[in-house]
């Protein structure tokens, strides 16, 4: 009858194997499937960001994505981000900036902040506000989330490079 | 005995105290009603109307229920046999209101799935139940609905012309309330004022849009004759009350939880017929039920918000005092009204603002339509009302040449004057009090954070002759908070000396559990990791009512005083029979009693805990009763009254129309605040949805009651990028009314962005005379005022 | 109703020929799995029902970026993040990088590609206005052979291309920018990352003043993407002084054939294709001037 498929994905270093068909959402497989319950459904049309996680290395969209199509992927969640007990730098700065309310935002915001960060090469105020702009919050209006990725990124980087630049222009009209 | 409250020497309250919600959220450790797996569980979805107006003339579901992985399939006709609608108002409106506004008030019962009539796109019209949400979606193609379109009531004016067809047949009428009230000579005023204006506002529709959507999951217990039911929702102890009333079961035997809820601003302020539904599905199928409402659904079924349009005529006099005000005002209600006259009644309560206004008087029609119900959001009348009030004030001041500013300074309510007497009935049926605050005082903070009236004006002038518009936008208001009827709360001291404290309130991300911990804390003297909460779960408190409305800080901390308050003294006395001392020489220390001044003799409230146990060996004073535990009701006298003053600064784009907020601020007092870092997140945050009703947000149908906007690609909510510069102030004028002089403040952020906006516009383009008086502010009209071709 | 996608078989395909001979013979109830950023959401709304999915995503000889000579070869499978991050690309074609930083959000970057992009053909898309701006060359391949399609050509209408039903875009072919050359992608949306109510890609070449060379279409304002011939012809004639812009930025707005819908109306539209025109073109000019 349907076409079912075994999967094997790597998620957070845990090497999971899970059954789907071919129209499973990632998102959906591994929520349901996997029992990996931290990245959320929040639109299943790729605009809220809720259901990113990191595969193979870059940010996406798992709500976008069939699970037949993340066989032998590396995919990290926000479970993968703590380690032995303790959470991890960013996600203590969400807490210490409120960057959280309701929290249902939370997991595509980490994974989103986490790409931005390590991946991209601009972290100017404006390239943090704009790459931040991939996810949307509704309780916290974004303030403490920008005050934690920006401190995350001066962690990572160093102050010169959160500093503000003099862009002279402006790619975006 | 002193009342534990430790707010001089530097107690929990007033500190910006760790949310404790965090760590479960933050590691990816929350549960969310769609996390929740259970044996057996199936899954639910429903078919829903592609028509804003039709006649049901069948509905056949024998080919889904026929279709494999399917375990249940059900139309109008079977769940009308097996279930009455959820009676029309679902909150009871006091006698005191209705004695002092005129009301008339028809409110349409909600069936659960209609068997006669669709009358509104995305309500439902039969439901399945499968293995997967996939199969469930799969045999929905399998029903096809048999209807007959009819004459769609496409907007609120539509439904109100005289050959308009009739929504609710029963009703005789598309009119579910008219309401009116009037202070001093009311519109009789009008003729003596030198001065006139009248207009029309619109505020558009929009609507609270969690990332979360609803989402039920239902379990009923053989065993124990128990249905469980997990709602993201933020009225546990009304989905109880509907599910057992509906289900003919008691409200004992009926458990609603609200697990983590991903945000809910009021949309998730009520029962809807999904919460009832799926919870008689446990019960008929005998397996667990869960349905996780999508996205597409939640835009056309979730409650919809504002939709409102105002005609307004304010007199005044020359210097800008205004004389007499009405407003004759329409909600488009959509097909349902929920929560009934709600909306209207806050408007008309609020319009007079922060002003002192002798004569008013209103008339409002609530009007049923083809759209989808309308219920509050954040905000609920406020900023609709709001709306027509701030542009009217500005209206005033462009006709006299004076200030915006100045004219708001010649109206305001000054401190001295407070507590003052409004001249009108809440909607808690109590004549109105403003009972603290500094209007003017906030104005001035407003402006001084902007650089300054006078600097402002002066580098608009600056700009102006550079060819550059900036403007200056004002919205001041004030707002009922802490409304009743009630809150509840349970106060225990567990056999480990713990305190547990269970609330009514149903937090969504406002951080309830902290907020509860710190006025506990407080009043035990204890570390706060030694208050255990819980909130949300009518199993852990016997009667509540939850959270919408700005409420839960004031409602909840006062039932967890009252119950806090009996078990202290239960507390005083057997440690005074313990220790063999006078109550009076007794304090609070050390996570347990003490003797005043004699640090051996002491307490721990784990050994007055077992001292307290009934049976043998208690060691309870003649006439103290067994246990620690009390379960209290506050019944607020009446609302406490937060305020702000909002102020902005924008410049426009001559070629495009765009709109620069340059800075927005925000001068808020909702009296001592708990956690400042969370009241200042609750602002900010209502201030982003805020501009979001302003700028981006809009939920548009077309004449034939079709919506335009069913996804997130047309439904646009601010990112981080739409964030302008915040500032945010926090003035704290106590509240008398209450034992921590608290106000609430949940819904203030998002009251008076709008206006603001628009005031701000307007003001950059005070050299073309120009005026807009509806939501949202467009691009394109701003354009318009510089096209020259 | 729903949003979940109705089911289909997935076929996964390692090289070009594989997939081809797939489409062919499953035409036409196949459809290729590029990025899936445009496709997924609507299989998830149920508006697109394919039975067959041919999955592009496992062909690593379709995902390339290379060094051609007179051109940049770049595979339709390249991720549009592969092209931002491209040092090649930002050298040899500005205007191509510059579109890209346009283009929704980082995570959908991540998975979208530039083939998948063009052949969509949303009528509000970046990469087929640049590419039309840019004449480049689009080269389909099916069962059949190969085909190459000049950029002027292969959009014909609202989200339509001239691919045949076993076609798909396999490279697209972009001229690098000749020394001394400017590009600057403009666009305005309701926010950032939005669909552009009105893009524009410019390109220009300067003696002095003098506009040697210049191209122009814009997004967002018609069915497809528009070559603004008339505009750069304004341009070519009168320089960039403040008159020659205005004049271009009228003929651009004149060029323009929106449709108004919930986001802006008609005449909105056509005006910010003027607008952006203007601004695409100071920008671009801008930057040729900074290669001198």
């Amino acid at each position: 009858m349907t076409d079912t498929r075994k999967i094997t994905v790597t998620v957070n270093g845990e090497r999971l194997t899970g059954a789907a068909e071919p129209r499973m959402l990632l998102v959906d497989f591994l929520r349901d499937e996997l029992r990996r319950t931290g990245t959320h459904v929040g639109c299943e049309h790729g605009v809220c960001g809720a259901c990113t996680v990191i595969i193979d290395g870059d940010a996406a969209r798992s709500c976008l994505m069939f699970a037949v199509q993340a066989d032998g992927a590396e995919i990290s969640t926000i479970e993968g981000l703590a380690a032995n007990g303790e959470m991890h730098p960013l996600q203590k700065l969400f807490s210490e900036h409120h960057a959280l309310q309701c929290g249902f935002c939370t997991p595509g915001m980490l994974m989103t902040a986490m790409d931005l960060v390590h991946n991209s090469k601009d972290h100017s105020p404006e390239a943090i506000r704009t790459g931040m702009s991939a996810a949307l919050c509704r309780c916290t209006g974004y303030v403490g989330i920008i005050e934690a990725v920006t401190e995350y990124a001066r962690q990572v980087h160093g102050d010169a490079a959160v500093a503000d630049r003099d862009s002279g222009e402006n790619s975006h009209g | 005995m002193d009342d534990g409250v430790r707010r001089e020497t530097g107690g929990y309250i007033g500190q910006s105290v760790p949310r404790r919600e965090d760590k479960n959220l933050l590691l990816g450790q929350a549960n969310f009603v769609a996390d929740m797996q259970l044996p057996g569980m199936v899954h639910a979805a429903f078919a829903r109307s592609p028509l804003p107006h039709a006649k049901i003339l069948s509905v056949d579901v024998t080919a889904a229920r026929a279709m494999e992985g399917v375990v249940f399939a059900a139309s109008g006709d079977d769940v009308m046999v097996a279930l009455p609608p959820i009676n029309g108002m679902q909150v009871v409106t006091p006698q005191g209101w209705r004695d002092r506004v005129d009301t008339d008030i028809l409110i349409p019962d909600q069936p659960l799935i209609p068997n006669d009539k669709l009358r509104y796109v995305g309500e439902a019209y039969a439901l399945v139940v499968a293995d997967s949400r996939y199969i469930a979606e799969d045999a929905l193609e399998l029903i096809e609905p048999d209807l007959e379109p009819l004459q769609p009531l496409a907007d609120a004016e539509s439904a109100l012309a005289d050959d308009a067809p009739l929504l609710h047949e029963h009703l005789g009428r598309n009119v579910a309330a008219f309401l009116h009230t009037k202070k001093g000579a009311g519109g009789a005023a009008m003729e003596n004022v030198p001065h006139r204006i009248s207009r029309r506002f619109v505020h558009h529709r929009y609507a609270a849009m969690p990332m979360e959507c609803r989402g039920v999951v239902a379990d009923y217990d053989t065993r124990t004759d128990t249905l469980n039911v997990w709602s993201s929702t933020q009225v546990v102890h009304w989905v109880r009350r509907e599910v057992a009333t509906a289900l003919g079961m008691p409200e004992e035997r009926v458990r609603c939880i609200a697990p983590d809820v991903g945000g809910g601003f009021g949309g998730k302020g009520h029962v809807y017929p999904e919460d009832i539904l799926v919870a008689w599905l446990a019960r008929e199928i005998g397996r667990p039920v869960k349905w996780i409402e999508d996205r597409h659904e939640h835009i056309l079924n979730a409650a919809h918000s504002r939709d409102n349009i105002y005609d307004v005529e304010i007199g005044f006099d020359d210097e800008g005092k205004i004389l007499a005000l009405t407003s004759s005002f329409l909600v488009d209600s959509g097909a349902y009204t929920p929560v009934g006259a709600g909306i209207a009644g806050n408007s008309i309560a609020h319009m007079l603002g922060p002003y002192h206004i002798e004569n008013y008087e209103t008339d409002c029609r609530v009007v049923l339509t083809n759209r989808t119900p309308n219920a509050p959001y954040r905000g609920a009348g406020r900023p609709e009302v709001g709306f027509a009030m701030e542009r009217s004030v500005d209206l005033v001041a462009n006709y006299l040449g004076l200030d915006p500013a100045e004219v708001r300074f010649r109206n305001m309510i000054p401190p001295e004057d407070m507590p003052y007497e409004v001249g009108l009935t809440y909607r808690d049926g109590v004549p109105m009090v403003y009972d603290s605050g500094d209007y003017p005082k906030a104005l001035r903070r407003a402006l001084e954070e902007l650089g300054g009236l006078e600097a402002i004006r002066k580098r608009q002038k600056e700009a102006l002759a550079e060819g550059r518009y900036i403007g200056l936008g004002l919205g001041c208001y004030v707002e009922g908070t802490g409304v009743g009827p009630f809150e509840g709360a349970t106060v225990k001291i567990d056999p480990t000396g713990k305190i547990m404290v269970a609330a009514g309130a149903c937090p969504q991300g406002q951080g309830h559990e902290t907020i509860f911990a710190q006025f506990a804390a407080d009043m035990w003297q204890v570390p706060i990791e030694d208050v255990y909460v819980t909130v949300a779960d009518t199993g852990h408190v016997s009667q509540g009512y939850g959270t919408i409305a700005s409420r839960s800080t004031v409602t909840a901390s006062g039932a967890i005083k009252l119950a806090t308050d009996e078990v202290h003294q239960k507390v005083f006395a057997i440690a005074a029979n313990m220790l063999e001392t006078a109550e009076a020489d007794l304090e609070l220390r050390d996570a347990g009693v003490g003797v005043k001044g004699v640090p051996d003799m002491h307490l721990s409230y784990r050994d007055i805990a077992t001292a307290a146990k009934p049976g043998w060996g208690h060691q309870r004073p003649e006439g103290v009763v067994a246990g620690l535990e009390s379960t209290s009701y506050y019944e607020p006298p009446t609302v406490t009254w937060s305020y702000a003053a909002n102020a902005s600064l924008v410049e426009v784009d001559v070629e495009t129309g765009q709109i620069r907020i340059e800075k927005y601020v925000e001068v808020h007092d909702a009296g001592v605040l708990v956690n400042p870092k969370l009241a200042d997140g609750q602002v900010k945050g209502g201030l982003v949805q805020g501009l979001g009703g302003a700028l981006l947000e809009e939920l548009a149908y077309d004449d034939q009651g079709q919506l335009l906007t069913g996804s997130f690609a047309d439904y646009l909510m601010p990112t981080a990028s739409d964030v302008p510069p915040l500032s945010v102030v926090h003035q704290e004028t106590p509240s008398p009314l209450n034992a921590f002089g608290v106000k609430g403040l949940g819904e203030g952020g998002a009251i008076a962005p709008p206006v603001v906006i628009a005031n701000a516009v307007c003001d950059a383009l005070r050299p073309f005379r120009a005026e807009l008086n509806s939501t949202p502010v467009r691009w394109s009209q701003v354009a318009a005022f510089f096209d020259r071709d | 109703m729903g949003m979940k996608p109705v089911r289909f078989d997935h076929l996964l395909p390692s090289t070009l020929e594989e997939a081809l001979s797939m489409l062919a013979e499953h035409a036409p109830d196949a459809r290729p799995l590029a990025g899936g950023q445009s496709l997924v959401p609507m299989m998830n709304f149920r508006l697109a029902r394919p039975t067959v999915l041919v999955d592009l995503n496992k062909i690593p000889e379709l995902a390339y970026i290379r060094d051609a000579g007179d051109h940049l070869a770049i595979g339709a499978m390249t991720r549009e993040r592969a092209i931002e991050n491209s040092d090649l690309v930002r050298a040899a074609s500005p205007l191509l990088h510059d579109a890209t930083l346009n283009i929704a959000h980082l995570p959908i970057r991540s998975r979208g590609t530039i083939g998948g992009s063009i052949s969509n053909a949303d009528p509000a898309a970046e990469y087929p206005a640049t590419v039309l701006a840019l004449d480049a060359t689009l080269v389909a391949r099916s069962v059949r052979g190969a085909r190459e399609i000049p950029a002027a050509a292969f959009f014909d209408g609202v989200m339509t291309t001239t691919l045949e039903p076993d076609e798909i875009l396999a490279e697209i072919r972009v001229p690098k920018a000749p020394p001394g050359s400017g590009g600057a992608f403009v666009e305005i949306a309701r926010r950032h990352g939005d669909f552009a109510l009105a893009g524009v890609a410019a390109q220009i070449n300067l003696d002095g003043e003098a506009v040697t060379d210049i191209r122009l279409a814009a997004c967002g304002v018609g069915p497809g993407p528009i070559r603004l011939t008339a505009a750069e012809d304004i341009l070519r004639a009168g320089g960039l002084t403040d008159a020659a812009l205005a004049e271009a930025g009228r003929a651009a707005a004149e060029a323009a054939d929106p449709e108004g819908d919930v986001h802006a109306t008609a005449a909105y539209r056509r005006k910010l294709a003027g607008v952006m025109t203007r601004r695409a073109v100071k920008k671009a000019a801008g930057r040729a001037r900074k290669t001198v």
